[in-house]
């Protein structure tokens, strides 16, 4: 009877009267960044409704653009205006953390999504269809592939320019992502983002079953892990009687004070905390990719468009990882000896995981995609640091790992052959006889991967472990150095491949790209060699920007 | 003034930068401005000694602070000159013997093409050697070692068209390395042992240290001394080190380089005199080689090779001396500068004979050339005499002094010293009056046809002249009122020993052994025509012809060892290394292939595998927690 007793409570409470309901204060200007990109990608759904189909690709490029530049800027500005550190607060009722470590990945997540929209908007590089300058995405979504519906929509020269707006959503999502700072905030933006990539993914061009085939992949595990994160949420919810993130801190280092009467069988029930905060760390290790929860990565990296694996790859791993450290530094710090272990073996499974499947393949994005969870488990190694230097270390290694990893895929999309990209390993053998500037471009990127000295690789990787080794943890490193040996192996062999050996006969051909993906190239290239020359800099950056509020 | 100090390395040590790096321009100059820089370095040495003279005894000493090199910490090395007696002694004697062979060599290589190039060679060699014998700390003296070992390499290799030249400049600088090592090992135990390896700290704190430390220091510097000087086990290296220019073999491999390791052992007295295993070490290698090299000139038929054995016999009798401690630093060194007049005079004549015919070294194809070669036969005769130790010249009061100073080490060694060092003096003897007779009398062994002998150049004979006078006089200077002991008592310290047996009666023994070797030499040189070809040869005369076998030793022992040694490691490096390095990478492709299955493609299996994990790591969370 309580238990009825305490829900009608609730019912009452919350259908109170209406005037005295406060309206929620909304700080605009430090929400800027997401407001602009959100608004941008509701303008780019009314373009897609009003314009004529000839002007939108332009008008669709022109806006993502802007908008990511002054989303940008606005990041910038706030930074400037001492949000990152003493002006740091919670915005929008504490839903929204705005602080150092959020701004940072932001400004990371807008950069790198600047990028990926050239890439996205490359109209060079698949041959010329029927008059029409085509980029890598399905003419018409909706046709079946292979159907008499996608024949017309080639020959009429559509393209899918709903690309712009989705790619704008799930910025707008990601950006949210490592600042949410509650539960529920947390899981809308993870759908916010998440369900934008899985009709991405379906979009390409060529080879549409694989594609479709990887999307459907994709939501459907990326479902699976939603349920267990809400789940998760629940059973936090019940131990803690709140989903903020500093409510559930709290409540974790001082005990229940205010018992909620409709949660009193439930409420500092450790045994929820422990299963629930298992259960939401799961889903966000589902997003960065690590090992048990990594299967869907090879295959949606090598079925999805390559620009979308490239932007996938890079902006979905700042955003996720910036949750992840949120929640490991704001809820759970109060029982860092109950998470740290499991992390550990998460950590050195993913490490080791990516770096011995990856020796085995034989498709370079499958490979780059085993790479990616191999890099997964090193950035694990500075997250369970679980200190100011682990966070910047992270910090650093996200933002040079993203730039090298959306280089690397825009140089996939150029190694062609009659059908479309030439991803199989053996074609690429003896790319450097015959491409020497692409193939010498892809092997600064490999080294990167790689952690060779003088590049981005090698001053994050060694970010990340030296906090790993001060915070205790020096034979997660050793292990960590092993799985780098393990890895350099196939990276080298990709630059043997393509340096050492005699060119195929019917090899691929080397695409001339246009500008806008020579630009995500080289900017790729500047990053790498910049942070790699230099990384003293970004470094002291990432430092500054290391405080999580609470 | 001393700031005049830096002022004798930099002049050749410039030249040598002019001439090296001048190019073709410098073609028609360059052997005169390297002469030029070295006889100034000369003349700046003599203002030097000349002020030096002027102070009192304990005064003399200069010292020149250029800068820090490496302050690192604890670790300080510095660019620091010291001017003492024995300093100021070897830069006489580097930048005098010095002066006149660049001289000599205006002659003697004014045909070759690369005459720039070996002048700024000689003149990296001298700027090289001053900074060794300058040095105030151990560190800069390596880096003069280092650079008298490399000047020595590029100019015994300088005719590096001859293979022979080129495997003789390999084979000195390999032999040097193992000393040069020994030196290193030195440096470094002297910082762990007294926190320092400058001279002045080093030597204050020697008292302090263990005297197995100070053994250990002793024996890697006298292991550093044999591979520079020449002394066994490391000595192979000096008689093929004759394939250089005869310059180079006079100033270089005579008269300055290889006596640097007795500059060593000496300027290191302080340790040796307390590390008494050491001392003894020391002697015993120079006795050794002293007969070693003696036995070993005796046999050979090329005049340059002939006079290396006996530079090597004669500093086994410096390093002998110089082990002695007190009682023989001061004539080691003595006998080193003696040593170096009447040697580079020798090679010098030497190198004039071969200039008159045809660059001809077999002693058995000259005879007779006192006649065509006077000037030459008077200089090497002079020479001669000095190096045999005849009454009244030079090596007669440096040799004398060092035998009686074995004699004086007291005891069975004192006697098995001295009677080595009588019985070397007979053998030099020997061999020198061989030498002296094959060259200079008998017939001619020669075509008249081929060989047209003739007297050398004024620059060449001037030198020789020079030096000759050196050979003559030099021994008996020193020798009044014991000059030269009293000018390096202050650096060296100075004991009378007390040889068992009376001054006289060593200096009559010596006598007579003189007059033994000179007479059986008389007897199978000068009494029997010489044999155009040589004779086969008593066993001991075929091992000394092959150099007492030193080459097939060292092939035997080290060469056949280590290309043994190198097999292993290459079969371990095969079998273990890569073993377990390929089988690593064929475990980790097998895992691969093995791990890859469980990527199937299908969605549900992924789906189960990720309930599993989420089940683990609900597991393993509440495991950590005990619940």
């Amino acid at each position: 009877m309580s238990s009825v007793a305490s829900v009608h409570s609730l019912w009452t409470a919350a259908a109170g009267a209406p005037g005295r309901i406060p309206a929620p204060r909304i700080e605009y200007v430090q929400l800027s960044p997401t407001l602009i990109i959100l608004g941008a990608a509701i303008v780019g759904v009314l373009i897609e409704a009003f314009l004529p189909r000839r002007s939108r690709y332009y008008a669709q490029v022109l806006l993502s653009v802007v908008a990511l530049a002054a989303a940008f800027a606005a990041v910038i500005g706030l930074a400037a205006g001492g949000f990152g550190s003493s002006k740091a607060h919670l915005a929008a009722m504490g839903a929204i953390a705005v602080d150092g470590p959020a701004l940072f990945l932001q400004g990371t997540i807008l950069l790198v999504s600047l990028i990926a929209v050239f890439t996205f908007a490359e109209r060079r590089l698949d041959p010329v269809a029927h008059g029409k300058r085509v980029d890598s995405f399905a003419a018409q979504a909706a046709a079946v592939p292979g159907g008499e519906a996608e024949q017309a929509a080639v020959k009429a020269g559509f393209t899918t320019t709903e690309v712009f707006p989705v790619l704008l959503f799930a910025v707008g999502g990601m950006l949210i992502f490592p600042s949410a700072n509650d539960l529920l905030t947390l899981f809308i933006a993870l759908e916010v983002f998440s369900l934008p990539l899985y009709i991405l993914c379906a979009l390409a061009r060529r080879q549409r079953l694989l594609s479709q085939e990887s999307a459907v992949k994709y939501f459907l595990l990326g479902a699976f892990s939603s349920a267990f994160l809400l789940f998760g949420v629940a059973l936090l919810y019940g131990y803690a009687g709140t989903v903020s993130y500093a409510g559930i801190a709290e409540v974790i280092s001082d005990g229940a004070r205010q018992v909620d009467p409709a949660l009193a069988g439930t409420m500092g029930n450790d045994v929820l905390l422990l299963i629930g905060g298992a259960l939401v760390l799961m889903g966000l290790l589902f997003k960065v990719g690590a090992v048990p929860f990594h299967m869907w990565t090879p295959d949606v990296y090598q079925g999805a468009p390559t620009p979308v694996t490239g932007f996938m790859a890079a902006a979905t791993k700042v955003a996720a990882f910036g949750a992840l450290l949120r929640l490991l530094y704001v809820v759970l710090p109060g029982m860092r000896w109950d998470w740290r272990p499991v992390m550990w073996g998460v950590a050195i499974l993913t490490m080791l995981g990516g770096a011995v499947l990856a020796i085995t393949q034989t498709d370079i994005k499958r490979l780059l995609a085993y790479s990616s969870i191999a890099h997964a488990g090193f950035i694990l190694a500075g997250v369970i640091a679980a200190s100011q230097d682990g966070i910047s270390s992270v910090l650093f290694y996200l933002a040079a790992y993203s730039f090298v990893t959306l280089g690397a895929f825009a140089v996939v999309t150029l190694v062609r052959d009659a059908g479309g990209e030439a991803t199989h390993l053996s074609k690429w053998a003896g790319l450097g006889r015959r491409s020497p500037l692409v193939a010498a471009v892809f092997a600064v990127f490999l080294l990167a991967f790689a952690g060779i000295p003088l590049t981005s690789g090698f001053a994050g990787k060694f970010a990340v472990f030296k906090a790993a080794a001060e915070s205790g943890a020096g034979w997660l490193v050793v292990v960590g150095v092993i799985s780098s040996a393990i890895a350099a192996f196939f990276y080298i062999r990709v630059i043997v491949l393509m340096f050492f050996s005699e060119p195929k006969a019917d090899g691929p051909t080397v695409a001339v790209p246009s500008v806008l993906t020579s630009t995500a190239i080289a900017v790729g290239v500047a990053a790498t060699l910049v942070l790699g020359l230099a990384p003293q800099y970004f470094l002291d950056l990432a430092g500054h920007a290391g405080i999580f509020i609470r | 003034m001393e700031n005049l100090i830096a002022l004798l390395v930099a002049a050749p040590l410039v030249g040598a930068a002019l001439l090296l790096c001048g190019g073709k321009r410098l073609d028609r100059t360059g052997h005169w401005i390297g002469s030029l820089l070295a006889v100034a370095s000369f003349a700046v040495a003599v203002v030097l000694f000349a002020d030096m003279l002027g102070k009192g005894a304990e005064h003399r000493a200069l010292h020149q602070h250029l800068f820090s090199w490496i302050p690192v910490g604890g670790f300080r090395a510095d660019i620091a000159f010291q001017l003492d007696q024995l300093s100021m002694t070897f830069v006489l004697l580097i930048t005098g013997v010095g002066s006149l062979i660049h001289i000599y060599s205006i002659g003697y290589m004014e045909h070759d093409e690369r005459r720039r190039r070996f002048f700024g060679y000689l003149n990296l060699f001298l700027a090289a050697m001053l900074l060794l014998v300058l040095a105030d700390n151990y560190l800069l003296l390596y880096v003069g070692w280092e650079g008298v070992g490399l000047a020595s390499y590029l100019l015994i290799g300088f005719w590096q068209h001859k293979p022979s030249a080129a495997t003789a400049a390999k084979k000195a600088f390999l032999v040097n390395r193992v000393g040069d090592m020994g030196l290193s090992i030195a440096i470094m135990l002297m910082f762990t042992t007294f926190g320092t390896f400058a001279f002045g700290p080093v030597f204050a704190a020697a008292g302090d240290a263990s005297e197995g430390r100070l053994t250990a220091i002793g024996l890697v510097l006298l292991l550093a001394a044999c591979g520079k000087s020449a002394q066994v086990p490391l000595q192979s290296w000096l008689g093929d080190a004759m394939e250089g220019p005869t310059p180079v073999s006079a100033l270089i491999h005579a008269a300055t380089m290889v006596t640097a390791g007795v500059y060593l052992i000496t300027r290191s007295g302080a340790i040796f005199n307390l590390a008494p295993d050491a001392q003894t070490a020391v002697v015993v290698v120079g006795a050794v080689t002293l007969l070693f090299g003696a036995i070993v000139g005796c046999a050979k038929d090329d005049i340059k090779k002939a006079l290396a054995g006996s530079t090597m016999s004669q500093i086994g009798y410096m390093v002998l001396a110089a082990g002695l401690g007190p009682i023989g630093y001061a004539f080691a060194i003595m006998h080193l500068v003696t040593h170096g007049f009447f040697k580079a005079g020798l090679f010098l004549g030497a190198g004039s004979v071969m200039h008159g015919m045809n660059d001809e070294v077999d002693m058995r194809r000259y005879g007779g050339l006192r006649r065509y070669m006077p000037v030459t036969f008077v200089t090497f005769g002079l020479g001669y005499l000095a190096i045999i130790g005849f009454p009244g010249l030079s090596g007669f009061f440096s040799k004398d002094k060092i035998i009686e100073a074995a004699f004086a080490r007291g005891g069975t060694e004192g006697w098995i010293l001295g009677g080595a060092a009588l019985l070397g003096a007979a053998i030099t003897a020997f061999y020198m009056t061989r030498v002296m007779l094959m060259t200079f009398f008998g017939e001619k062994r020669w075509d008249p046809e081929e060989f047209h002998p003739h007297e050398s150049p004024k620059v060449m004979t001037v030198p020789m002249i020079v030096l000759a006078v050196g050979s003559v006089f030099a021994g008996g200077l020193f020798s009044v009122g014991d000059a030269f002991v009293r000018w390096l008592e202050p650096v060296t310290s100075f004991a009378h020993g007390h040889s068992p047996v009376s001054a006289g009666v060593v200096t009559a023994a010596t006598m007579v052994v003189l007059a033994i070797g000179v007479g059986i030499a008389w007897l199978m040189y000068g009494r029997k025509e010489v044999p155009a070809t040589a004779p086969r040869g008593s066993l001991l005369t075929r091992a000394a012809r092959r150099d007492l076998l030193q080459d097939d030793f060292n092939h035997v022992v080290l060469v056949r060892g280590g290309e043994h040694l190198t097999r292993t490691l290459v079969y371990l490096d095969h079998s273990l290394v890569d073993g377990a390095v390929n089988g690593t990478a064929a475990a980790m492709g097998g895992l691969s292939s093995r791990l890859r299955q469980l990527q199937t493609g299908f969605v549900r299996s992924y789906a189960v595998q990720m309930l599993g994990g989420a089940a683990v790591l609900v597991a393993a969370t509440l495991l950590m927690r005990g619940v």
